[in-house]
């Protein structure tokens, strides 16, 4: 036996996805603030459905701007659940931010009857894109810009409606995971029934999200993260013990659903062409 | 002697000049009043940073006939004034560019040599880049300037220093990234990193400033800071938000290093100039293997 003392790397955590939530919080109300503001306006309009991504998102609006100047939209259809709107109240209530509710039921219902056949994503889509709708009818009655409530795995996953909940006119959480946005909702306050129900888009009774991918956000949040964000290739993330057949799902969805994340492409035609080389940042000017 | 720096970590509205000139004045006005030498303005100061199709509406030259850069020139009669500007040449081509003005004079123009084009960042598709790395003399000793991704190598504070400078003044527009644990972005904790680094390597005072505010969803995260040449920090600044953060540094400092660390004696300027002769010129140069 040798005596040579042997001495080992501490031991790491592996991929460890938590934030500084103060960093977080500070660059995001800073967004917020800095988007909104140098663009003339100062208030803020979102839909407020009773989950954790609309109530983080109003929460940092609200520390933003000043909950004066945010106004939230519930916008329940027959078929949402009681408890959606009471969990957006608990936000309301502890935010002092103005809100309004305006049920969707009567202004769906008739597009759902024209079509007997309409499956539940065609509804639940018909929803999403009335929701939007009156968002941005409010956002130009009350003089407030549409912050959206987009996180990064359900981006990325595609899991959302194109012109619907995706609309908005700037995102202050479309860059955190959705363990991410847990645990920065947790830091703010959010609700603890907010924060610790499970997912659901709320468009049928007992739909959750994680029934809909089929997998949890934990375990989409950590493939993602590697793929993403480490630049794991996929091959790698098999190696690092994830399920091949969740990975090729995922990697596949993650590509399928790119037209989400991106505007339409124009067909190229001029020599200057919006998009290609007629290239300015929004902020331009401000 | 002593000299008493101002670091103006500013933020800047993206292609309006005028409005960035203002708050120049601003904040030269408010240096003078803390009875400043000189004041260190961030990267592209008086354009914004993401420039993209608005670079070459924004160029200006650092002559006393344009009307961006003669009030700068007059400012620059009470107190030395680093700025970062587009620069155009007579060829018209673009670049990121820092200017140093002292006395009414611009002491020397610097065009920025590595232009980030990976990642998030596309700057050689907008800028030309620049061909030089020189000190130059200044009232206040001999100085080197340079901008964001040029101090990401270590080449140019390397040949700044062989060439005799003493302060190297670092200006950034530097996109907040990598949000973990830490207080601190990733790429803040970096820049921080490699600029003790360089002062500790070199025995120089390294000034660095960099703005704050948003474009678009890009953060830049302030946090100007200063390193006298024992690798030593004298001022950090505040994260995220505008400020003039002062800092004075003590010239003597050198003296006092460099006698108990002589690394400047003592680098062989020879043998790095034959050992990179060697490599350049080697049948497999640029590999490295």
């Amino acid at each position: 036996m040798s005596d040579i003392p042997i001495y080992r790397e501490d031991h790491r955590p592996e991929h460890d996805m938590s934030i500084n939530t103060e960093l977080a919080r500070k660059i995001l109300t800073g967004f917020i603030h800095s988007e909104i503001t140098r663009t003339g306006f100062k208030k803020a309009v979102l839909g407020l459905s009773g989950g954790i991504d609309s109530a983080l998102s109003c929460y940092l609006a609200a520390e933003a701007l000043g909950p004066e100047n945010v106004l939230v939209v519930r916008m329940p259809y027959k078929a949402s659940s009681a408890e959606s709107l009471s969990h957006a109240q608990l936000v309301i209530d502890d935010l002092g931010i103005q809100s309004m509710t305006v049920e969707i039921t009567d202004m769906v219902d008739p597009l759902f009857a024209k079509f007997p056949e309409m499956n539940k994503m065609r509804k639940g889509n018909i929803m999403a894109r009335q929701r939007m709708i009156i968002l941005y009818d409010q956002s130009a009655a009350f003089s407030g810009l549409v912050v959206g409530t987009g996180n990064k795995t359900e981006i990325l996953l595609g899991y959302s409606t194109l012109f619907g909940d995706s609309a908005c006119a700037l995102n202050p959480i479309g860059d955190l995971y959705k363990c991410q946005v847990r645990q920065l909702s947790r830091a703010l306050g959010v609700p603890s029934e907010i924060v610790d129900k499970p997912p659901s888009a709320d468009l049928w009774a007992g739909q959750t999200d994680e029934a809909d991918l089929g997998y949890t956000y934990d375990q989409a949040d950590r493939l993602l993260y590697l793929l993403i964000d480490e630049r794991y290739t996929p091959a790698e993330c098999i190696e690092a013990g994830f399920e091949p057949d969740f990975v090729q799902s995922v990697v596949e969805r993650v590509r399928r659903n790119h037209f989400k994340r991106i505007l339409p492409p124009i067909a190229k035609l001029s020599n200057r062409t919006i998009g290609y080389d007629y290239l300015y940042l929004r902020d331009w000017g401000t | 002697m002593k000299c008493n720096i101002a670091l103006a970590q500013i933020n800047t509205k993206l292609g309006r000049v005028e409005d960035n000139l203002e708050k120049h004045m601003d904040y030269i006005k408010a240096a003078q009043a803390q009875n400043a030498d000189l004041i260190v303005f961030p990267e592209l100061s008086l354009t914004g940073y993401v420039l993209q199709d608005l670079t070459p509406t924004v160029s200006h030259h650092p002559t006393a006939d344009d009307p961006i850069f003669r009030p700068l020139l007059e400012a620059s009669q009470k107190m030395d004034i680093m700025v970062g500007y587009v620069d155009e040449d007579i060829r018209n081509r673009f670049y990121i560019a820092a200017a140093y003005l002292s006395r009414g004079e611009v002491l020397h123009v610097h065009h920025k040599v590595y232009l980030p084009t990976y990642g998030l960042f596309d700057e050689s598709r907008f800028f030309a880049w620049g061909d030089g790395v020189q000190a130059f003399d200044t009232p206040f000793g001999r100085m080197g300037m340079l901008i964001c991704e040029d101090f990401w190598h270590a080449s140019p504070p390397y040949l700044l220093w062989l060439d005799g400078a003493d302060i190297l003044l670092l200006q950034s527009a530097s996109p907040g990234r990598g949000l973990g644990q830490a207080p601190e972005l990733e790429s803040a904790h970096w820049v921080d990193h490699i600029n003790r680094a360089y002062a500790s390597l070199f025995t120089d005072f390294v000034i660095h400033t960099n703005r704050v505010g948003f474009e678009d969803g890009l953060n830049f995260w302030g946090g100007a800071s200063a390193y006298d040449p024992n690798g030593q920090r004298l001022v950090l600044g505040p994260k995220h938000e505008e400020a003039l953060v002062m800092v004075e540094i003590d010239l003597n400092q050198l003296h006092r290093t460099r006698a108990r660390m002589p690394m400047l004696r003592d680098e062989r300027t020879a043998l790095v100039q034959r050992e990179m002769n060697r490599i350049l010129n080697g049948k497999n140069c640029g590999t490295g293997r």
